[in-house]
């Protein structure tokens, strides 16, 4: 079952928010869309969980119901499977606009806790999975050569 | 033949078995494997910024553009990033704007003279089922393997170009009939492991991993075959937690299971490092 929203005000509404999105790269094929919902019926995350709706998330942004898309958790849920990019008959890519979204909600400061902490061990250690020292034994064992520098680069990259 | 190994983030912390076998089927083939000082493809910060994430990507084919050597890849997360990343860096703004952050900070330069490849599709491209198939000296007769592809080793097609079909790929299933096992077929075979979504709702990650195994278990077969560590991290690390009751099936990675194939012995390919038994799966080893 959809869980029943609030009605939406139109003076909630950003009419300048879908043109926002079709400036971005990945954005702009936004505007072909003609709501057929070959996107969610491919996704996985709806077979678990009808609440998430791909095609739904592409109408709101289109509307400019821009609070309720950057604050909604499904654009965080996309697995990225890309089921829905292959399938899409307008070629609207919906994983590349998932992460327009993404950008988009973190830049007003919406950021899950999970993604936060990744990204504060990414920062300090310049890796998803750091080698800590157990690890580091593992490899020996088995002869395998030490990961080398490229953490310096990449924390340097992530520098403001 | 040599390639610049790109390991990534995950295969040198999560998946040894996955990285030794590898090693270890690359030198069997004449197949030098040159390491980097690669870091992380971007792929992870993509979410949070995707200049960022670019930026990562870049800079580590801009690194293998200096070694002259092309990329060869074991995750599909990074393959589908870097590749990725060169689709979108043929756009010439896209590439200046990127470019300037890796001058400015690092030095560097994207020059677009690159080629990645992972590993599996390069057994199947480049080095060829057939000739595989000749360097078979210990045939699998008799196994049975279920095949995971992973979404990003296939898709997007627009990035990956039509190599394999991108819902019904065949080359993996190729790949392990070069052996002489048999690629057995099973339900939810195409289903994604859950790993993107893996640091935003744990539960709702494992219930997409268990859609797989839950298929799987009680069926007559003799492991998962994956050729990526994240689709590892899912069935093997939380098999656990998904299969209670009867035995886990051993998940394994391609290059293991081509190593048995070329006479290599377990040991030297990390079995003894699965989580789950996999004496079932050896005992089908002809001595």
């Amino acid at each position: 079952m959809v869980e029943r929203e609030g009605i939406v005000e139109a003076t909630s509404l950003d009419p300048r928010f879908p043109d926002r999105v079709l400036k971005q790269p990945g954005g702009e094929a936004l505007r072909v869309c003609f709501q057929c919902g070959l996107c969610t019926a491919s996704c996985p995350i709806s077979v678990i969980d009808s609440r998430y709706s791909v095609r739904r998330t592409i109408k709101r942004a289109l509307l400019g119901m821009k609070d309720q898309v950057l604050n909604d958790r499904f654009i965080w849920l996309c697995s990225l499977c890309f089921l829905c990019q292959e399938r899409c008959p307008q070629d609207v890519r919906p994983p590349e606009v998932m992460t327009v979204l993404k950008n988009f909600a973190v830049e007003t400061g919406i950021l899950p806790s999970g993604v936060e902490k990744l990204i504060e061990v990414f920062k300090a250690t310049g890796r998803l999975y750091p080698i800590d020292d157990f690890t580091a034994d593992e490899r020996e064992e088995l002869e395998l050569p030490k990961v080398q520098g490229g953490e310096i680069a990449v924390r340097r990259l992530l520098e403001e | 033949m040599k390639y610049a190994l790109f390991l990534g983030c995950t295969v040198p912390a999560r998946a040894l078995d996955y990285e030794l076998s590898a090693r270890k089927v690359l030198t069997a083939l004449g197949v030098e494997a040159v390491d980097l000082d690669f870091g992380c493809c971007g792929f992870p910060v993509e979410a949070v910024d995707e200049e960022k994430a670019l930026a990562l990507a870049a800079n580590n084919l801009s690194l293998a553009e200096s070694s002259g050597l092309d990329v060869l890849t074991l995750c599909n997360a990074c393959t589908e990033m870097l590749s990725r990343t060169q689709l979108v860096l043929e756009d010439e703004k896209r590439l200046n704007s990127v470019n300037k952050v890796l001058k400015d900070r690092l030095g560097r330069e994207y020059s677009r003279s690159v080629k990645v490849r992972h590993l599996a599709r390069f057994l199947y491209e480049e080095y060829g089922v057939e000739n595989l198939k000749k360097q078979v000296t210990r045939p699998l007769t008799g196994f049975k393997i279920a095949v995971h592809y992973g979404c990003h080793y296939m898709r997007p097609s627009r990035v990956y170009g039509e190599f394999d079909d991108p819902e019904f790929p065949k080359s993996l299933d190729l790949l392990v009939e070069a052996t002489g096992a048999k690629s057995i077929d099973h339900p939810n075979k195409m289903s994604c492991c859950g790993g993107g979504i893996l640091n935003i709702d744990e539960s709702m990650a494992v219930e997409m991993t268990k859609t797989k195994l839950g298929s799987l278990t009680g069926r007559d077969v003799d492991a998962l075959l994956l050729i990526c560590p994240f689709c590892g991290v899912m069935y093997s690390r939380y098999q656990r937690l998904i299969v209670k009751e009867g035995k886990e099936i051993p998940v394994i990675y391609y290059p293991q299971l081509f190593g048995l194939a070329l006479g290599l012995n377990p040991e030297e390919l990390g079995f003894q490092r699965n989580m789950a038994d996999v004496s079932g799966l050896l005992g089908k080893v002809v001595k």
